[in-house]
């Protein structure tokens, strides 16, 4: 039990409180991802450790933080898109609607096929913008009556359809950044997936676009759950309905960094009252 | 001073080209004169004759014929396995099989190729055609062999600069695919493959070019009957075969049959030079799509 | 619309329930397609030093000593590959002695001094096309330019060079390559302490990437080597009976020797070939392990 050594070492700060993490009676619709001891290991390093979170259907949740705290890492444990590394491993359970989604008849090709993900760079295939839409239906196998209708409808919820309608079997790359993410929302959106996770989707977009984006989060979330991971604090204020705030524990003179969640809270109330010193010196910008 | 050394080392490599093209032209200049391009190009036979003058036949498509026949056997061979290889290499494995294979695929590039020949001529006919398509049918010197030796020396060509293509794919397009809960299957032949086929198309022609230009394993395995045929079981010569088995023979300088020596040669060089310059192209344009 | 949130059933993220069984056969055979087609490469040069191994070991064990040391011999049982084993070893020589300081200086030139402009261009592509032309092509250039047109004869020297001319584009090519991994800064840092930039190419980078070098260059060396078309070609022999005294004088070496056994009926000479092919592979190994051990030892990590 290695890992249980390294925790043994300076990893505990006894002086401060332990996570603040509302719980399930707190949380308004069903939930969706059921987290517990949530430990997750590059080899024999522990990148994150005792996330205990529920995720709820049909809202925004934010996770928040500062680079290096392993939110990334930690959204990408919720569709196993870590599997693909080798030497990962996960410790401790994620039930998504109850199933354990790393138990042993659970295949990781289906949890992605219903937990889709938008990734931090808009990342189109080199097709033409309906080919990136239809992709996934197409090599996923799906029974589609019209390729087209759903092509037209996934774009529409991407709210990216009245600006490439005319120019559908142009190259996606002569997209603008923002409407290629929008178009990596659409190519998702079109495998109908239940979650769609968004790692910092606008950390490479303007303004403007951010914007966007943003506006298309709200619209979408009556129908998907949504958690995304941002470095922007305003961004998980406007966005989400509750906020996770992780951080960094330093432990082995400064060469490892673990992954803590601090507080996971309604969003209104971690920007406005937190329980945590942490949290608070995050947000209003005195973390050192 | 030093600099100016440095550019004479530099320019001698244009020297090379430029001796390579005079040798070539010099002596074939003469052979043309005797033997016109025109049948040169279009005959069927190539008998050269003994002494000086054209006695013979200097037709040279059955040497063509052969070299094709040898590079699309290689490449019937090499292709499918070299990128096998690449795209396990690339996508499958892991860190300490590919510790291992790599190295293995280089030892394989590595080995002389008169070795490969005597493989060819002592274990690929005798243990593996013969049995497999019966003794009466496989020529002890068979364009197959020559085929089945060659594509294995192509194996590691394709192999390497196709994974280098697949490798040079951003991982944000396998993620992206992955993420819609693509198999690997699936993200390495829609999304991987379509996005380095500029590399692999390169690393084709550089095997073709290889498979064209490759001497000793076919002189030894594939014969020296030049002849238009399109049975791989039996004994053939291609252009390089002829280039070998000439020279070996001592055909005397200022002989017809000795200048056919050079028009072979600056048919072969016309020939990989052209694939040699598709693949630096295509290996150009993939560089310029990911950089 | 809150459907889509509505309870999955508890199947659902099973192996197969959305994929089709067809789909799941496909991702099977289909990896299991790559597997054997690597493992066939891997196979294969397995099978090729079996077969070597198989065919020439007895006749080289046992008598090592006489197998090395003789001459070649009309009689299978007597002939020796000394006279081959010699010419290589002074090709090897040669070819490095030639081959390595041009080849290292052009790639200097090109990758530090050269400006950029359209000859720059038309040298580099010419290497390149270079590294692609058939060795048999080079063993024609050598017979007319070294052989014929500066009289040397099929001697070692033409041997040599004609080898050294076929090796320089890849020695060109991984220089540069290890020129251009030495980072700007140890430029920079020996033009900030006044270097001249060939002092700065002299005393700092071209040790940097020493290492690359010659790890290229002797993988480069092994391969010329092992050549036989361009040997053929420029008129080396078999029938020699003595060892070579300087460059001038007519030589043999190992892969002509094997490409002229290999050629001759009689089961015996096969062996022969097979016995001397041991001792090329044993050589090129040789280089190898040199070259993997360079490359080991003093890469540098930028």
């Amino acid at each position: 039990m290695s890992e249980r050594d390294i925790e043994a070492g300076p990893t505990r700060r006894p002086e401060v409180p332990p996570p603040h993490v509302a719980t399930d009676a707190e949380v308004p619709t069903e939930t969706i991802f059921r987290i517990r001891d949530l430990d997750f290991f590059y080899g024999s390093y522990r990148a994150i450790r005792d996330v205990h979170m529920d995720v709820a259907g049909n809202q925004i949740t934010a996770m928040i933080g500062p680079s290096g705290c392993g939110k990334s890492t930690f959204i990408r444990c919720l569709n196993r898109m870590n599997d693909l590394i080798p030497g990962t491993r996960v410790d401790g359970s994620i039930d998504y609607h109850g199933q354990d989604l790393y138990g042993p008849d659970v295949d990781a090709i289906e949890v992605r096929r219903r937990i889709g993900m938008v990734f931090q760079k808009p990342n189109p295939f080199p097709k033409s913008i309906y080919d990136n839409v239809a992709f996934g239906p197409r090599v996923n196998g799906h029974k589609v009556a019209s390729m087209d209708d759903l092509v037209e409808e996934s774009l529409r919820k991407a709210a990216l359809w009245d600006e490439v309608k005319d120019k559908i079997k142009k190259s996606a790359f002569s997209l603008s950044g923002g409407q290629q993410q929008r178009l990596c929302i659409a190519r998702c959106i079109a495998v109908k997936p239940e979650v769609i996770l968004m790692d910092e989707p606008c950390s490479a977009l303007d303004p403007l676009a951010t914007n966007r984006i943003e506006e298309l989060m709200i619209e979408l979330k009556r129908d998907y759950t949504i958690v995304i991971v941002t470095h922007n604090m305003q961004q998980a204020a406007r966005v989400s309905d509750r906020t996770a705030f992780f951080t960094a524990e330093v432990s082995n003179e400064g060469r490892e960094r673990t992954g803590v969640l601090v507080e996971f809270d309604r969003t209104e109330k971690i920007f406005t009252a937190p329980t945590d010193r942490r949290t608070e010196d995050y947000i209003t910008g005195r973390f050192g | 001073m030093i600099v100016g050394f440095l550019s004479v080392c530099a320019l001698l490599s244009v020297l090379v080209t430029v001796g390579i093209l005079a040798v070539l032209l010099e002596e074939a200049v003469h052979f043309f004169a005797a033997v016109p391009i025109w049948d040169f190009l279009t005959g069927t036979t190539w008998a050269p004759g003994g002494g000086s003058g054209a006695a013979g036949d200097y037709g040279v498509l059955p040497l063509l014929s052969g070299s094709l026949m040898i590079a699309a056997g290689a490449l019937l061979v090499g292709l499918p396995l070299g990128l096998a290889t690449a795209i396990y290499l690339s996508e499958y494995a892991r860190p300490r099989v590919r510790a291992v294979v790599k190295p293995t695929l280089e030892v394989l590039a590595g080995v002389p190729t008169v070795v490969v020949g005597f493989f060819a001529l002592n274990f690929i006919t005798p243990t593996l055609l013969r049995p497999l398509f019966g003794e009466d049918r496989v020529f002890i010197f068979n364009a197959a062999a020559g085929a089945v030796a060659v594509g294995l020396m192509v194996i590691p060509l394709i192999a390497s600069i196709s994974e280098d293509a697949m490798r040079a794919v951003p991982q944000s397009l396998r993620e992206a695919a992955f993420g819609m809960g693509a198999s690997k299957r699936v993200v390495s032949l829609r999304v991987v493959v379509p996005a380095a086929l500029s590399g692999i198309a390169a690393s084709v022609i550089v095997g073709l070019s290889r498979a064209v230009g490759e001497t000793m394993a076919v002189t030894i395995a594939a014969g020296n009957t030049p002849r238009l045929t399109t049975d791989f079981f039996a004994s053939i010569q291609t252009l390089t075969a002829y280039i070998a088995q000439t020279v070996s023979g001592e055909a005397a300088a200022g002989t017809v049959r000795y200048q056919s020596l050079f028009a072979v040669g600056i048919t072969l060089f016309a020939i990989t030079l052209t694939m040699n310059l598709v693949s630096i192209r295509l290996v150009r344009r993939f560089r310029q799509a990911y950089q | 619309m809150t459907a889509s949130t509505a309870g999955t059933p508890p199947a659902a993220l099973r192996r197969g329930s959305s994929r089709s069984s067809l789909g799941l056969l496909l991702d099977a055979v289909y990896s299991g397609a790559l597997f054997l087609g690597t493992f066939l490469g891997v196979m294969a040069l397995g099978l090729l030093l079996w077969t070597i191994y198989d065919r020439g070991w007895d006749r080289l064990a046992t008598d090592p000593g006489a197998f090395l040391t003789n001459f070649v011999s009309r009689f299978p049982a007597r002939a020796g590959i000394k006279a081959a084993l010699y010419g290589s070893l002074w090709l090897m020589g040669l070819t490095a002695a030639f081959s390595f300081p041009v080849g290292v200086g052009a790639a200097i030139y090109l990758e530090e001094f050269a400006p950029k402009n359209r000859l720059t261009n038309f040298v580099e592509a010419n290497i390149s096309n270079l590294a692609g032309v058939p060795s048999v092509v080079f063993g024609i250039l050598g017979l007319g330019i070294f052989v014929r047109l500066m009289g040397m004869g099929p001697s070692l020297l033409a041997g040599g060079l004609t080898l050294a001319v076929m090796s320089l584009p890849v020695i060109i090519i991984t220089c540069r390559e290890s020129l251009r991994a030495v980072p700007d800064s140890i430029r920079l840092a020996a033009y900030a302490l006044g270097a001249t930039k060939w002092q700065a190419v002299r005393h700092h980078v071209l040790p940097a990437a020493m290492p690359g070098t010659l790890t290229g260059a002797i993988l480069s060396l092994s391969r010329a080597v092992g050549e036989t078309a361009p040997l053929l070609v420029i008129g080396a022999a078999v029938a020699i009976f003595k060892t070579p005294d300087d460059v001038s004088d007519p030589f043999s070496a190992l892969p002509v020797l094997i490409f002229n056994w290999t050629g001759r009926p009689q089961p015996a000479f096969a062996e022969a070939a097979a016995a001397a092919s041991i001792v090329l592979l044993a050589m090129l190994l040789a280089m190898n392990a040199v070259a993997i051990f360079l490359r080991n030892r003093y890469t540098t990590r930028w």
